[in-house]
C-alpha cells in the first residue's frame, strides 16, 4: 500500500474515532446544530450561550435596534479582565516599583501591547456603556417591567467609572496622581463628612473637631492624609478585585433580569 | 482664509456662545424632521472631519487633539452624532408610520422569533471580531502614555480629572465643590434611577419614537448631550492653564489673566440696588455703610452674628425658597398643569425637583456670564 493511502486510512480512522469517541462527546454533546432540536440543545447546553434564550424576538436581534452596545460593553469587560490579569504579572503596586514596572512593560516585555489594550479598552468600555444607556433610553426600554434592570444598569455605569478612575492612578506618573488628586479632593468637600465641606465644623465635642484630615471622607477614600503608597495599594485592590467582583455580580443580575423581564424589549 | 476660519471657531467656542448654540441646535434639530437624513449626517461628519483635520495640523489644537488620552473625545465627536442620528432617523420614520395609522417598524418583526443559533450568535461573533480588530489596531498604533514619575511637589497646570468627569469639573467654575463634586453627582445618579418610576407613559417602549415622548426625550437630551457630552468636550479642548477658557486654536499661555469681579447676590441687592440708591435719594449716611461683617463662628455660639448673616443673605434665601418651594406649586397650577395631573403629586414632586436641580446648572452659568453672579447665598458655613 502506498504511504499516502495508508495515511488516508489512518486519518479516516482517527476522524471516526474522534467523532464517535468519548472525548468529543464529553465536550460537544450535540454536534453540528443543523436541526431545530439541536439548535435548542446547543444553546441550552453551553454556559455562555445559555445567557440567551433559544429564540429571540426578530426585531431585537437586529443591529439597528441594540447597536450591540450592551453586548460589546460586556465583551470589553472580558477583554479588560484578561489583559488586566496579564498586567498583574508584571506590575507591583508600590511607590518604588509601579512606575518602573510600567516602563518595563513598554520596553522589555515581549508583545508589549497589553497596557495599550487595557487602557484603550477601558476608554472604549466607558463610551460603549454610555451609548448603551442612550439606546435603552431612546427605545423606552426602561419602562415596566424593566425598571429595576435600568437601576442595575445605572449602578453598572457608576462602577464602570469607578473601575476606570481607580485604574487611572496605578501608573503612578504625573497624569495619574494629579487626576486622582482633583477627583479625591472632591471628597474633602463632602457636606458634614469632609473637612472642607459645609457644616463639618459643627461636629465638635468640647472644642475638639470630630471631622479632621485624619478621619474625613477623603481620608477614607485614599487611606491617608495625602496621596501615597497606601492610596496606591487601596486603589489597586479596589481596581483588581473589589469593583470587578461587584460589577461581575451586577452583570449577572443584569443578564438574568433581561431574560426574566421577557427578553430584549419590543413593541407591546 | 484658514486663519479666518480658525479665528471664527475660536469665537464660536466661547463658553456662553457655544453652550447657547448647542442648546438651540439640539432643540431646533429635534423638531425639524428634514435634519434626520443621510445628507445631513454626512454634512455633520464632514464638518467634524474638517475640524479635526485643521486641528491636527494646528500647532496648538494639535497638542490637545493628538494627546493619546484624548482619543475618546475624538471618537465621541464621531460616534455621538452618528448614534444620535441612528436613533432619531428610526424615531422619525416610526412617528410617520404611526401618524398614518400604522404600527412602528419594529412591530412587524416583533411577533416573529429568530434562532439564537446561528443568527444571533453570528451577529455577536462578527461584532466581537470587529471590536477586537479595532482595539488591536488602536493599541498597535497609539502607545499608552506615561508621563514623568509622580511628583506631589509639582502641580501641572491645568490639572484635569479623567475625561468622563470633566463635566463635573467644569461645574466647579460655577459652584462650590460640595455641590459640583458631591451632591450634584449623587442627585444625578438618583435621578437616573428614578427615570423608570416617574415616566408614566408606559406604552411607548421597545421601539424608537420621538413624538410620543417629547418631554422625556427632550429632557434626557438636555442632560446627556448638553450638560454631559458637551461639557466633557469643553473641559478637554477649551480649558487651559488656570482653568481659563482658550479657543481650540489659541495658545495655552499660563499668563492669561481673567479679571475676577464676581458678585454675590447679597452684595448685588444691598449695595448695587438698594443702599446706593437710598443713599443718593436721602443723603443719610447710614445707607452707605455696606454689608454687615459675618464671622465664621458656630451659629449657636453667637446668635447676633448668625442673625446678621441671615439678614445679609435674606434676598438669596428668599430666591432659593421661591425656586424650590413655591415654583413647583406655581408650575403645577400653570404651565405644568397637565404634567401634574398625569403624574400625581408624588411623582410630580420628584420630577420637578430633579428638573429644578438640573436647571441650577444653566441658570448659574448664564447668571455668571451676564451679571457675574458668584453665590445666591454666601455664608461662612455654606455657599450656593
Ligand atoms: C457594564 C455595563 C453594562 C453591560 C455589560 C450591559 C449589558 C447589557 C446587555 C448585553 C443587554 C442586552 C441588550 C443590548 O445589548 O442592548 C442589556 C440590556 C439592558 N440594559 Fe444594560 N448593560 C450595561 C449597562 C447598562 C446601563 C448603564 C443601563 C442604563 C442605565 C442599562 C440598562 C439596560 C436595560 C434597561 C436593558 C434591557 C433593554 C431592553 O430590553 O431592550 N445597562 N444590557
Amino acid at each position: 500500500m502506498s504511504l499516502y493511502l495508508r495515511f488516508k486510512q489512518w486519518r479516516d480512522r482517527a476522524k471516526e474515532n474522534w467523532n464517535e469517541g468519548q472525548v468529543k462527546r464529553s465536550i460537544f454533546r450535540v454536534g453540528i446544530p443543523n436541526t431545530d432540536r439541536k439548535r435548542v440543545l446547543v444553546v441550552l447546553g453551553n454556559v455562555f450561550l445559555h445567557l440567551h434564550p433559544t429564540k429571540v424576538r426578530s426585531s431585537s436581534v437586529r443591529l439597528r435596534f441594540t447597536w450591540c452596545a450592551g453586548g460589546l460593553s460586556f465583551f470589553l469587560f472580558l477583554v479588560l479582565t484578561l489583559t488586566g490579569v496579564l498586567l498583574m504579572f508584571y506590575y507591583r503596586p508600590t511607590v518604588e516599583n509601579a512606575y518602573t514596572d510600567m516602563k518595563d512593560m513598554a520596553n522589555v516585555v515581549p508583545f508589549g501591547i497589553m497596557r495599550e489594550m487595557h487602557r484603550w479598552g477601558a476608554h472604549a468600555m466607558v463610551i460603549m456603556v454610555m451609548l448603551h444607556m442612550f439606546r435603552v433610553f431612546m427605545t423606552g426600554s426602561y419602562k415596566p417591567p424593566r425598571e429595576f434592570n435600568w437601576v442595575i444598569g445605572v449602578i453598572l455605569l457608576v462602577l464602570t467609572f469607578l473601575l476606570s478612575f481607580t485604574g487611572y492612578l496605578l501608573p503612578w506618573d504625573q497624569l495619574a496622581i494629579w487626576a486622582i488628586t482633583v477627583g479625591s479632593n472632591m471628597a474633602k468637600a463632602t457636606p458634614v463628612a469632609g473637612v472642607a465641606g459645609p457644616f463639618s465644623e459643627f461636629l465638635r465635642i468640647g472644642g475638639v473637631p470630630l471631622i479632621h484630615p485624619g478621619d474625613d471622607a477623603r481620608f477614607i477614600l485614599i487611606g491617608a492624609k495625602e496621596l501615597g503608597g497606601i492610596t496606591l495599594n487601596r486603589f489597586y485592590v479596589l481596581h483588581c478585585v473589589g469593583i470587578p467582583l461587584a460589577a461581575a455580580t451586577l452583570m449577572a443580575m443584569h443578564f438574568w433580569r433581561i431574560r426574566k423581564d421577557g427578553g430584549i424589549s419590543g413593541p407591546l | 482664509m484658514l486663519d479666518t476660519i480658525k479665528h471664527l471657531i475660536d469665537i464660536l467656542a466661547t463658553p456662553w456662545l457655544s453652550f447657547t448654540l448647542t442648546i438651540v441646535l439640539c432643540f431646533v434639530a429635534l423638531r425639524l424632521r428634514w435634519v434626520w437624513t443621510k445628507w445631513f449626517l454626512a454634512l455633520v461628519l464632514l464638518g467634524v472631519t474638517a475640524f479635526l483635520w485643521i486641528g491636527f495640523n494646528d500647532p496648538y489644537a494639535g497638542l490637545i487633539l493628538k494627546k493619546a488620552d484624548n482619543a475618546p473625545i475624538v471618537i465621541m465627536l464621531y460616534t455621538f452624532p452618528l448614534f444620535l442620528w441612528i436613533a432619531m432617523i428610526q424615531a422619525v420614520q416610526n412617528d410617520k408610520r404611526m401618524e398614518e395609522g400604522g404600527a412602528p417598524e419594529e412591530k412587524s418583526l416583533s411577533d416573529q422569533k429568530t434562532w439564537v443559533w446561528p443568527d444571533l450568535v453570528y451577529i455577536e461573533f462578527i461584532a466581537v471580531i470587529l471590536c477586537t480588530v479595532a482595539l488591536v489596531v488602536w493599541s498597535l498604533t497609539v502607545p499608552a502614555p506615561l508621563e514623568r514619575p509622580a511628583n506631589p511637589g509639582n502641580t501641572p497646570n491645568p490639572s484635569k480629572a479623567p475625561w468622563y468627569f470633566l463635566g463635573l469639573q467644569e461645574m466647579l467654575v460655577y459652584f462650590d465643590p460640595w455641590y459640583a463634586g458631591v451632591v450634584l453627582p449623587c442627585i444625578i445618579i438618583l435621578g437616573l434611577c428614578a427615570i423608570p418610576y416617574v415616566d408614566v407613559n408606559v406604552k411607548a417602549q421597545g421601539y424608537f419614537s420621538f413624538k410620543e415622548r417629547r418631554l422625556a426625550i427632550g429632557t434626557f437630551f438636555f442632560g446627556f448631550y448638553v450638560l454631559w457630552i458637551f461639557l466633557i468636550i469643553t473641559g478637554t479642548i477649551l480649558r487651559g492653564p488656570g482653568w481659563n477658557f482658550f479657543g481650540p486654536f489659541e495658545e495655552w499661555t499660563p499668563h492669561k489673566v481673567v479679571a475676577l469681579n464676581n458678585v454675590n447676590l447679597s452684595e448685588f441687592v444691598w449695595i448695587k440696588l438698594f443702599y446706593n440708591k437710598l443713599y443718593a435719594a436721602t443723603g443719610i449716611e447710614w445707607f452707605g455703610q455696606g454689608l454687615p461683617d459675618v464671622q465664621s463662628k458656630l451659629p449657636w455660639e453667637d446668635l447676633g452674628n448668625f442673625g446678621r448673616c441671615l439678614k445679609r443673605e435674606f434676598p438669596g434665601l428668599v430666591a432659593l425658597g421661591f425656586y424650590y418651594l413655591v415654583l413647583p406649586g406655581l408650575l403645577a397650577k400653570t404651565r405644568c398643569r397637565k404634567l401634574y395631573q398625569q403624574l400625581g403629586w408624588a411623582r410630580y414632586s420628584v420630577v420637578i425637583l430633579l428638573f429644578l436641580t438640573m436647571f441650577t446648572m444653566p441658570l448659574k452659568m448664564y447668571l455668571r456670564w451676564i451679571v457675574n453672579l458668584k453665590y445666591f447665598v454666601a455664608t461662612p458655613w455654606i455657599n450656593f
